[in-house]
C-alpha cells in the first residue's frame, strides 16, 4: 500500500507524490501548514494545500529569485523579503557580504518555526546577525518606508489566503516608495499555462505595470510547482535586467550556484510567444490565451 | 451578553424552515422552480441550500401578512434582543420601514417636522402620505462640510412654531455618524403630544454596545427603522421596523399600514437571515462590535499618521454637544478636501484603480463603513491605498466647491407638487420653477431637490459641480437629468 499526496495544479489537472511519512500538520492563525517525507523530492512543505517548496527543488526558486536582481544591482547594501518565512531568499542573500542587513517580513511566525525544525538548510539563514525578522502583515510594514530599501523580493504564497494583499496596486505603489532611487523589485509572478493561473499572472502584471517603469518577465523550470513553468517580474526604477547584467563583476565573486548563471540570466527573459501574447493583452478583460 | 426575557439562542424561523427542508415535501404550489429543477442555471449559480429555503408561505412557516406561528415568534425575540416593544420584518427595504413609520403617524395635510438631509424614503413617504415637511436646518460642520443632525434649538423652535406637527423624524445617526441629542428631542416631541420617528438605517449595531450612541429605543421613540442588513449582516433589503412602548396600541394598525406596501409573497431567504442575525448579535454583537470599533479607530489612527499634508479623519473629537452630540465610531468618515480631492474622485480612484469599493463619495468626504465581515487584512489596504493616493494625486484645494446646506424652499407638499400638472423643461433653465421631482447625486442619496420646492440658482450650482466631479445624478424622470419636470405656471 502506498499513501500519495496530491496537489490539485490545474482544473482536473494533479500532481501526486508518494509519501513516506506526514511529518507535521498544524492549523495556524492564517493557515494549514503541513510537512510530509517524500522519497522523490526529499521533505515538503504544503500550506492550504498548496506545495510551496520542496528539498529537491527549491533552489531553482530561490537562485532564480536573488540572483538575477544581485547581478544587475552594482551594490544592494539593504534588502527586504516579503513572506518567505522558509529562509531559502535569505540563503542566498547572505551570500553577498555587501549586504548590511535583511528586513524579512512574514505574516505567520508558525512558518517560520516549522521551516526551522524541518528545513534547516533553508531556515537556518535567520540566525545570521545580518537578518532581521519581522512577523507582520507585509503591507501594513512596507507603507511606512520611504526611499529605503536597494531590493525588495516578493516571496508569496499564491494570491487567495493571507497573502492576497502582497498582489495589489497599493502594495506595489507603496514598494516602490520603499524602494531607493535604483532599486529593483523582484516578485514571484506565479505559471503561465494553466488559465486559472494565467489569469493571476495578467492581473499581477495589470497592477504592477501602472506602478514600474521598468517591468520584465523572466521564467525558470521548477519541477513540482504547477506545469513545471514559473515566472518571475523583475522591476526597477532604472536598471535594465539584461542591459545592466554585471557578468565580469558577478563571475568574479565564484559563486557556486546549481540553476542560475550568467547565460541562464539572459535566456530566462526570452519568453515564448503564447506568454508574449499574455502579458501584452491590455484590454479590461483576461483572456485566456491557450484555454487550458 | 445583556439580560433578555426571551431565549435567544433560539431561531424558530430557521428552524421550522430546517424541518421544511427535511420534509422533502412535494410542492405543487409556487414558486416554480420547485427547489431547482424548474431553473438549472439559477440552481447552480445559487445552490441547493439556498433554493430549498425559497418556499412559500405555508401552515408550518406562518405568514409575513399576518403572522401567528414563527413569523411571530421570531418577531417577539427580535422585539426583546433590540428592547422595544414590538418588531416587524420587513422584506421591502428600510425604505418601507420608513415609509410605514410616516404613513402610520400621519393622514392627508399632517405636518411632520424633519431635517432636510433625510433619505429620499422619508420624502417618498410623505407623498404616500400625502403630509406636509416642516424643514428643520440640520447645522454644517463648516470646516469638513457634513451635514449634523439638528440643534436642540432649531428642533424647539420647529416645535413652537409647529405645534400642530403630529410627529418629528430624526435621524440616528446620520450616513457620516453624527448622532444629535436623541433623548432630550424625544423628550420634547413627547411633551409637545407629537410621536417620535427615528431612521435608523445606518444605526443596527447601537442595540449591541455600550460604546455606540443611544439607540431609537433606548430613547424611548415610538418608531425606529433599523437595517439590520445594512450593518448587522442580514441579507440586502431585509430589515426591521421597532415600536416603542408609546405604540403598543397601534400595533395591529402599523400592520395593516405595512400591508398595504408589503408583497404577499415575502422571501423566506430574507426573512430567515433576519432571524439568524438576530440570534447572532444578540449572543455576540457586544463582542462583533468591540472589534469593528477597534478596527476603526486603528484605521483613523494610522490615516492620522500619514505624511502630512494629509487626510483628515472624522472622530469624536468633533463633537459639539447639541447638533453633532456623538459620533458613530464604526464609521469611518475621512475629509478629502485637504489634498484638494473630492470625496467623489477618491472613491473613483480607489474602485477603479485599486479595486476597493467603500460606501461614498461626497464634495468633500468618503465614508467607509467598517462592519461585522471585515477583517484587519482588508482594512490594512484600504490605508494602503488611501496612502498611495495622497502620495500620487494631491494638490491644491484651490477652487474647489465645500459642500453647504442649500436650505429648500418648499412651495407645495410634496405629494401636492407630485400629483400637479406639470411639464419637463431643461435644468439649465429652471432656476424660480417648482419642481415635482427629485434630483439626488448618488452617493450619498440626500435630495438636492424634492418635490415642491423652488429651484434656487444655488441649487443648479450645486447640481453641476457635483456632475462635473463625476457623482452619478439621478430622481428625474430624464435618465440624463439634463430636463426637470415643473409645476406649470398658473
Amino acid at each position: 500500500m502506498s499513501i500519495y499526496l496530491s496537489e490539485q495544479q490545474g482544473d482536473k489537472v494533479d500532481l501526486v507524490i508518494q509519501v513516506d511519512a506526514q511529518l507535521h500538520k498544524e492549523v495556524s492563525e492564517f493557515q494549514t501548514i503541513e510537512v510530509f517525507q517524500t522519497e522523490a523530492f526529499g521533505k515538503v512543505l504544503v500550506i492550504d494545500g498548496a506545495l510551496m517548496l520542496t528539498e529537491r527543488d527549491e533552489f531553482i526558486y530561490h537562485e532564480m529569485m536573488v540572483h538575477v536582481p544581485m547581478a544587475v544591482h552594482p551594490h544592494v547594501r539593504r534588502a527586504l523579503v516579503i513572506g518567505g518565512g522558509d529562509g531559502g531568499a535569505l540563503r542566498e542573500l547572505l551570500r553577498y557580504p555587501e549586504i548590511e542587513s535583511i528586513d524579512l517580513v512574514e505574516i505567520d511566525e508558525r512558518v517560520v518555526r516549522v521551516s526551522q525544525e524541518f528545513f534547516p538548510r533553508l531556515a537556518g539563514s535567520f540566525s545570521s546577525d545580518r537578518v532581521q525578522l519581522h512577523i507582520a502583515d507585509g503591507l501594513k510594514y512596507i507603507r511606512k518606508w520611504e526611499d529605503h530599501y536597494d531590493l525588495i523580493l516578493v516571496d508569496s504564497t499564491d494570491p487567495i489566503g493571507p497573502g492576497v494583499s502582497l498582489f495589489t496596486r497599493e502594495f506595489y505603489g507603496n514598494c516602490y516608495k520603499a524602494l531607493t532611487a535604483q532599486g529593483i523589485l523582484v516578485n514571484q509572478h506565479e505559471s503561465p499555462f494553466y488559465d486559472e493561473q494565467a489569469r493571476m499572472v495578467w492581473e499581477i502584471r495589470q497592477q504592477t505595470r501602472a506602478v514600474f517603469p521598468v517591468n520584465y518577465l523572466y521564467q525558470a523550470y521548477i519541477p513540482s510547482y504547477p506545469s513545471g513553468h514559473w515566472l518571475f517580474g523583475f522591476m526597477s526604477k532604472g536598471f535594465h535586467p539584461l542591459k545592466d547584467q554585471q557578468v565580469a563583476a558577478w563571475e568574479a565573486r565564484g559563486l557556486h550556484t546549481r540553476y542560475y548563471n550568467s547565460r541562464i540570466h539572459q535566456g530566462a527573459f526570452a519568453l515564448p510567444s503564447y506568454v508574449q501574447d499574455l502579458v501584452q493583452q491590455t484590454g479590461e478583460e483576461f483572456e485566456p490565451v491557450l484555454g487550458i | 451578553m445583556r439580560n433578555y426575557k426571551l431565549d435567544q439562542t433560539k431561531a424558530p424561523l430557521l428552524a421550522a424552515l430546517k424541518r421544511y427542508r427535511q420534509k422533502r415535501m412535494v410542492s405543487f404550489d409556487v414558486p416554480g422552480h420547485k427547489k431547482g429543477p424548474g431553473n438549472p442555471e439559477l440552481l447552480d449559480f445559487l445552490g441547493q441550500p439556498t433554493l430549498s429555503a425559497d418556499a412559500n408561505s405555508m401552515k408550518m412557516l406562518d405568514n409575513l401578512i399576518h403572522p401567528v406561528g414563527v413569523i411571530q415568534e421570531a418577531e417577539r425575540l427580535a422585539a426583546d434582543a433590540f428592547g422595544a416593544e414590538a418588531a416587524f420584518f420587513i422584506v421591502n427595504g428600510t425604505s418601507q420601514a420608513v415609509q410605514t413609520m410616516i404613513m402610520s403617524s400621519l393622514n392627508p395635510g399632517d405636518k411632520l417636522i424633519m431635517p432636510r438631509n433625510v433619505h429620499r424614503s422619508a420624502i417618498n413617504g410623505l407623498i404616500l402620505a400625502q403630509a406636509k415637511p416642516v424643514y428643520v436646518d440640520p447645522g454644517l460642520d463648516q470646516e469638513i462640510g457634513i451635514p449634523l443632525c439638528m440643534s436642540l434649538e432649531n428642533f424647539q423652535a420647529a416645535i413652537r412654531e409647529n405645534p400642530d406637527a403630529k410627529a418629528v423624524l430624526i435621524n440616528n445617526p446620520t450616513y457620516y455618524g453624527v448622532c444629535g441629542r436623541l433623548q432630550e428631542m424625544t423628550a420634547l416631541a413627547h411633551q409637545a403630544g407629537m410621536k417620535v420617528l427615528v431612521d435608523e438605517a445606518h444605526g443596527t449595531h447601537f442595540y449591541f454596545s455600550p460604546d455606540l450612541p443611544m439607540s431609537a429605543m433606548e430613547a424611548r421613540a415610538d418608531l425606529a427603522a433599523v437595517s439590520l442588513h445594512k450593518t448587522g449582516g442580514s441579507l440586502t433589503q431585509s430589515s426591521l421596523l421597532l415600536a416603542g412602548p408609546g405604540m403598543k396600541g397601534d400595533l395591529g394598525y402599523i400592520r395593516q399600514i405595512l400591508n398595504l406596501t408589503q408583497t404577499t409573497s415575502a422571501s423566506y431567504l430574507l426573512m430567515s437571515s433576519l432571524d439568524i442575525t438576530r440570534k447572532n448579535l444578540a449572543q455576540r454583537g457586544e463582542e462583533i462590535y468591540d472589534r469593528v470599533i477597534k478596527l476603526a479607530d486603528y484605521a483613523r489612527e494610522e490615516i492620522r499618521q500619514l505624511t502630512p499634508p494629509s487626510y483628515q479623519v472624522i472622530d469624536q473629537d468633533r463633537c459639539d454637544g447639541d447638533a453633532f452630540y456623538a459620533f458613530d465610531r464604526t464609521k469611518l468618515s475621512i475629509h478629502t478636501r485637504s489634498l484638494g480631492l473630492s470625496g467623489v474622485e477618491v472613491y473613483d480612484i480607489l474602485r477603479d484603480e485599486y479595486n476597493i469599493q467603500i460606501e461614498f463619495g461626497d464634495l468633500s468626504n468618503i465614508l467607509a463603513i467598517i462592519s461585522v465581515g471585515d477583517r484587519p487584512v482588508d482594512v490594512e489596504r484600504l490605508i494602503a491605498a488611501l496612502a498611495e493616493i495622497r502620495r500620487l494625486y494631491a494638490k491644491d484645494p484651490e477652487g474647489m466647491l465645500m459642500s453647504e446646506y442649500v436650505k429648500p424652499e418648499p412651495v407645495l407638499s410634496p405629494s401636492t407638487a407630485f400629483y400637479a400638472p406639470s411639464t419637463q423643461i431643461p435644468l439649465s433653465q429652471s432656476a424660480g420653477r417648482i419642481c415635482t421631482e427629485f434630483v439626488m447625486c448618488y452617493p450619498p442619496g440626500i435630495p438636492v431637490l424634492a418635490p415642491g420646492e423652488r429651484i434656487t440658482p444655488r441649487a443648479l450650482t450645486y447640481i453641476e459641480y457635483a456632475r462635473e466631479i463625476g457623482s452619478s445624478l439621478s430622481g428625474t424622470e430624464d435618465p440624463a437629468v439634463k430636463k426637470i419636470f415643473v409645476a406649470q405656471e398658473p
